[in-house]
């Protein structure tokens, strides 16, 4: 039997730039960075030999049970969840008309543009104690700062998208004899609505940090709180196991996110990543 | 009847530079079912000039009729179709295709009846109900033409519709537009800057000059129809082109003179 002949090298397929690799090769990688992440954590606990600052995987895991058990660590996940929710449905719920108008109308564009551009640099995390001052320390404030937060990376994104629709898309339906308005709900809007829910996605990702923040300074519940209340008691393992969630629930969104993307736009071209 | 009149239209715009002339009082006349060309460098405001007649920009001076009514907006009796396509990528191509009579309020199964029909005449039998994402450069301007074709247009406008296609495609795609054309006799006013695509599909060639964008000359193509490949072989094509190719070299050569003289 002849043995096949390698049609390439082993550094000619894998030191080519763009060039495409085995399936099972990239499977085998992605396995094995989380494998290579939790290994050198794991020789790291065993090099410090100190559970209090370097915890192991296996007892991050202990830990995380005895929250969920013990310490009701879920009402606080749910407490910061619900905050998300709300803080980012109201943002968006602005963000995106205001956004497609912006990026419609050259008149709206220049009356929002030069102040919201300007606040958008503006740390939304540096509004917290003018916020608290003003708000209180209940849920307003909370929500007020994800808002912040979301709300003006948001409409500058859909503001983009939607002056990004190709001039041709609308006169083509105007030769049609298509008016105004009909363009706009049915050529202009639907031409939107995929990188709309792309923006969504990333800005989710971001609502999570100012969420953080918000409650790390000043919160009665919620995993922030529940971070801060595990750091005056020495408990790193549990600040892991915290932060770990945050991690799970922010890949469980933006997988959400994608499943939504894939099932309400089956047309969208897809460019590989 | 269907005829569209060019009356006298320019088009200046301001530049950085003072003011730049894109278009210089340009007349003609396209006859109801007449095919005519309008061949020239890019930059020479030919697409402009079509924009024009489709109402979608207003000219500094002059006006265009179509049926003597001036376009003064976007209608559905001037269909437009454009290089870049432009199909919907949320509907299939059958949606694509009903988007007019769509938004005309046509009965659904009549509607239907016309996308079936122009999909077969297009070619784009089994593509249906397939998104644009799956078509190829030429199907996708296939259902661009049916898309335009659809809404029943008097005349056709059509901006380099084969410009981004591979050589072959593109000859395969005027070939087919030559045979669509015969079936519906549509007024049609075709801008291109492949002089060989002009002469094949065109009763009659304008060939503009570059700024300020002018008719430079007039050629009536007299190779009789039905035009198929063989046309391209015949002498009398070869004869034309020479002709136009002389026109238009006579053309460049001044253009350049004149850059550098105002260097």
């Amino acid at each position: 039997m002849v043995a096949p002949r390698r049609r390439r090298g082993f550094l000619r397929t894998y030191l080519t730039p763009k060039q495409a690799i085995p399936a099972q090769a990239r499977l085998i990688l992605a396995v094995g960075s989380f494998v290579f992440v939790i290994g050198v954590w794991w020789l790291a606990a065993l090099l410090v030999q100190n559970p209090l600052f370097v915890p192991s995987p296996y007892q991050v895991v202990v830990t995380w049970w005895d929250m969920m058990v013990n310490l009701a660590f879920y009402n606080d996940v749910a407490w910061s969840a619900f905050r998300i929710v709300a803080g980012f449905v109201l943002a968006a719920a602005v963000a995106v008309p205001l956004g497609l108008l912006m990026g419609s109308f050259e008149a709206v564009r220049s009356f929002f543009n030069p102040p919201i551009n300007a606040i958008r640099y503006m740390p939304a995390s540096a509004f917290i104690p003018l916020l608290i001052l003003l708000q209180g320390l209940g849920e307003d404030e909370k929500i007020t700062i994800i808002w912040i937060g979301v709300f003006f990376q948001l409409v500058l994104m859909v503001m983009d998208i939607a002056h990004r629709v190709p001039d041709e898309m609308l006169n083509v339906a105007y030769t049609l004899g298509a008016s105004r308005w009909t363009v706009f709900y049915k050529v202009f809007l639907p031409a939107t609505f995929p990188e709309i829910v792309d923006a969504l996605r990333i800005t989710m990702g971001w609502a999570w940090t100012y969420l953080i923040v918000a409650e790390l300074v000043a919160a009665e519940h919620g995993i922030g709180s529940f971070i801060l209340i595990a750091e005056r008691y020495l408990r790193a393992d549990r600040i892991i196991a915290a932060i770990i969630t945050i991690g799970i629930l922010g890949l469980i969104t933006d997988t959400l996110f994608a499943v939504a993307h894939r099932v309400a736009f089956p047309y969208v071209e897809k460019v590989r990543a | 009847m269907s005829e569209i009149e060019i009356r006298d239209v320019a088009m200046r715009f301001r530049g950085r530079h003072g003011e730049v002339t894109a278009l210089e009082r340009i007349s003609l006349t396209v006859p109801d079912g007449q095919f005519a060309c309008i061949v020239g460098p890019s930059g020479c405001g030919k697409s402009t000039l079509l924009m024009v007649a489709a109402g979608l920009i207003t000219p500094t001076e002059g006006e265009v009729l179509v049926n003597g009514k001036p376009t003064v907006e976007p209608g559905a009796d001037r269909g437009m179709v454009f290089q870049s396509y432009s199909l919907y990528p949320w509907l299939s191509v059958r949606r694509n295709i009903e988007f007019g009579p769509e938004i005309k309020k046509v009965p659904a199964a009549d509607r239907r009846k016309t996308s079936s029909e122009l999909i077969h005449l297009m070619k784009l039998d089994g593509f249906a109900d397939a998104y644009p994402k799956v078509l190829s450069g030429g199907m996708k301007q296939r259902a661009a033409i049916a898309r335009a074709l659809a809404g029943d247009p008097q005349v056709l406008l059509m901006d380099e519709p084969f410009g981004a296609l591979d050589a072959q495609t593109r000859q395969i795609m005027q070939e087919l537009l030559t045979d669509i054309w015969q079936r519906y006799r549509k007024t049609v006013l075709f801008v291109t800057h492949d002089i060989e695509e002009a002469i094949f599909l065109g009763d009659v060639i304008y060939m503009m000059t570059s700024r300020p964008g002018r008719i430079r000359t007039t050629l009536a193509v007299d190779i009789p129809r039905p035009r198929t490949f063989d046309t391209i072989t015949g002498p009398r094509f070869a004869e034309l082109r020479n002709q136009v190719v002389g026109v238009i070299h006579e053309e460049s050569l001044k253009a350049v003179e004149s850059e550098l003289a105002r260097a």
